[in-house]
């Protein structure tokens, strides 16, 4: 926990209830199945926050194996472009896999040994989780499989072929459109036949409880990081802290502490980047929280992508990690209670922060990622001369390559 | 126990005879269009369903193996969502007349919310419908949908990993009889039935004052005979539904069906 500001009872922001819910969202609506081995899963997720064993064994892969604490830089030349007095990043793209992923991964991998089991499994959109996954069985010596679609395995075949050479088994989803979604309830629907002796390892803050707040719990180390380090440069707490959401991981592992440590007053503006893909307006697109409504889609309640009939509509975005109809539960909360903000970013806008941060800074940013960038002229613009900014840079761009060339970026 | 058919019985109960098992079938609403399926509606109950398991066409059927799954897609694409498909089943009720079997609507929960669980049940309530089965909401969640569907049976699932708890709680909020699913895993045929079946059913009894019926994986007249020896109902949908398209076979076979579960116990 950071040691920045102690939290007190007025101050203390405190989801989800026992039963996973945040507000009205989350919850459990799976098939009866499964409800046992998320019981268990949650008693076995609880007995582990409070097991300094535990505590010890993931604190050490966090640093000597996924490097952390991950440097909180000042891109001043960014700053500078974008009309911020400082931007600082998080630098998650410097992680083990090349993004926050697998602080969750390495979390989950290591409860599913705990508990007995010898098999995982993962869904996987861009391939970012599923890399992570396979790399976290490895190093654990589990048996790993990865549910990804096939547009997707077309779209990100060096992260199929990453999994493979880590001896995963990637098992191809033709279904639907064969996207994350698709992946998902996959994975789910092999989750209900292997359950006795499979860990399902979900990706985001997304799923049915308890895998929002633990997902939540394995990725809050970006934020406490982040308050220590501000504390360190004898920073005063940022005006704004932006990251993008997908599922919501990343942002809420960064949001999070600064719920939970910070009396209302005090807090910085959070933001986080949905991906608005080719509008808001065109039906390609994957904001959930801007043009959605509550729903339930994969065993959570909350703001979803829907049509009339109740069945949920395909997202799209230029980054596979964005293209998720439905967020993580935690955000429609906070969305309803207006503790964060919740911002489109095209795909178009994306990727021109994704060029600035590469020329100005020598970066090569996540698609997903570039999405939190780029409220940064915005953000700068809104709260005047003299802010600070902190972005999390959630992940890394090499697996975006071939996209930013179809892009047009980068040509002579 | 179920009570006699002869008894006015309202609900699902209703299906349920003393002496055998009844047989359930699961149909998809709107597959292949909505006039077949009206017919094989028909057709099921000519053929000697005692109840029937309406499924509503889902985006993302959670629960469904392929055959399912694919019948819902193709519903869906003939403009079939939960709406349709309440009027479909009030359309077969009313022409079936007071014989008709009862009918359970078997949906995903998003489009009840979607519809607003309050109206959601109004319709399906004036529809003449008796129950519902949600695969996706198990009893714990059940609370917002169960206090607007009063007048509605509302089943739940109890499967093989159901702890001993549970299998209780199921017991205790569902209306109508259990719904024993038999194997971990998606709807679907299979060649064999799960083994320790009749052992689960007995475990699940233990807890339960409602009829047992046993769902997911059974095909054909030989299995749905087996289980009718040691369970109060039978469901076979998928192995209906990949006949859906023309009603005459529909008949035929559940006849074959109705036949197995008379056999069962003389
Ligand atoms: C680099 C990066 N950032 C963000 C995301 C979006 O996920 P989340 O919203 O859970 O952080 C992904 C997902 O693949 C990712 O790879």
């Amino acid at each position: 926990m950071s040691d920045v500001f102690l939290p007190s009872a007025e101050m203390a922001y405190s989801s989800p209830d026992a039963q996973g819910f945040f507000g009205p969202y989350g919850g459990t609506f799976v098939p009866e199945t499964v409800v046992p081995a998320l019981s268990e899963l949650a008693e076995a997720f609880c007995e582990t926050l409070d097991d300094p064993a535990f505590a010890a064994e993931y604190g050490t892969l966090l640093q000597d194996y996924v490097g952390r604490p991950t440097p909180l830089f000042s891109a001043e030349r960014l700053a500078e472009a974008v009309g911020a007095d400082r931007v600082y990043l998080k630098r998650e793209d410097l992680d083990h896999t090349g993004a926050h992923k697998i602080n969750n991964t390495l979390g989950q991998v290591l409860l599913a040994r705990r508990m007995g089991k010898r098999r995982v499994i993962a869904e996987t959109g861009a391939g970012q989780h599923g890399v992570a996954t396979a790399t976290a069985a490895a190093l654990l010596g589990l048996e790993c499989a990865v549910f990804m679609g096939t547009e997707d395995m077309r779209r990100q075949s060096l992260n199929v072929y990453k999994m493979r050479l880590l001896g995963a088994e990637v098992v191809p989803v033709a279904d639907g459109t064969g996207t994350l979604a698709d992946a998902v309830t996959a994975t789910l629907r092999h989750w209900v036949e292997r359950v006795e002796d499979t860990f399902y390892v979900l990706g985001s803050a997304v799923g049915p409880h308890p895998y929002p707040v633990m997902v939540r719990e394995f990725q809050k180390v970006i934020g406490e990081e982040t308050l220590v380090q501000l504390q360190g440069r004898a920073e005063r707490i940022p005006d704004a802290v932006v990251a993008c959401v997908g599922g919501g991981s990343n942002a809420i592992g960064m949001f999070y502490p600064f719920l939970r440590d910070l009396p209302p007053e005090k807090r910085p503006l959070l933001v986080g980047a949905e991906a608005a893909g080719l509008g808001l307006d065109s039906d390609k697109h994957g904001a959930s929280l801007a043009k959605g409504s509550p729903g339930v889609l994969h065993g959570f309640y909350s703001y979803l992508l829907q049509d009339d009939a109740g069945n949920p509509l395909e997202a799209y975005s230029i980054s596979a990690g964005l293209d998720y109809p439905g967020v993580g539960p935690e955000h429609s909360h906070l969305k309803d209670e207006g503790l964060v903000r919740y911002e489109p970013v095209t795909d178009t806008e994306a990727l021109e922060a994704f060029a600035l941060l590469t020329r100005t800074e020598g970066i090569i940013p996540a698609i997903e990622s570039s999405h939190a960038l780029a409220l940064l002229p915005h953000l700068a613009a809104e709260l005047g001369p003299g802010a600070l900014i902190v972005v999390n840079l959630s992940g890394r761009g090499d697996k975006d390559m071939d996209i930013v060339r179809e892009g047009g970026l980068g040509g002579e | 126990m179920a009570s006699n058919a002869s008894d006015c019985v309202a609900g699902l109960a209703r299906g349920f005879a003393p002496d055998r098992a009844a047989l359930i079938v699961y149909l998809m609403a709107g597959y292949p269009d909505k006039e077949t399926s009206l017919a094989a509606l028909h057709a099921a109950a000519r053929g000697g369903a005692d109840i029937i398991e309406l499924g509503v066409p889902y985006g993302d059927p959670l629960a469904d193996g392929p055959t399912i799954a694919e019948a819902a897609r193709a519903a869906r694409e003939a403009g079939f969502g939960l709406r349709e498909s309440i009027r479909l089943a009030e359309e077969f009720l009313s022409e079936a007349g007071p014989d008709a079997p009862p009918v359970a609507l078997m949906n995903y929960l998003n489009p009840l919310m979607r519809m607003g669980l309050e109206q959601a049940a109004e319709s399906i309530r004036n529809a003449g419908v008796a129950g519902v089965i949600v695969p996706d909401m198990p009893p714990d969640s059940a609370a917002p949908w169960l206090s607007v569907a009063s007048g509605l049976d509302t089943v739940f699932l109890v499967a093989p990993t159901s702890t001993p708890e549970r299998m209780q709680k199921v017991g205790e909020r569902s209306k109508g009889f259990v719904y024993c699913v038999s194997t971990t895993g998606v709807t679907g045929e299979r060649a064999q039935l799960a083994k320790d079946l009749a052992e689960l059913v007995d475990r699940v009894r233990s807890f339960v004052a409602l009829p047992v019926a046993v769902g997911f994986g059974v095909s054909g007249p030989a299995q749905v005979g087996e289980v009718a020896r040691f369970a109060d109902g039978v469901v076979v949908g998928s192995a209906v539904v990949r006949r859906q398209g023309d009603p005459a076979e529909v008949e035929g076979f559940v006849r074959e069906l109705s036949s197995a579960v008379r056999a069962a116990r003389s």
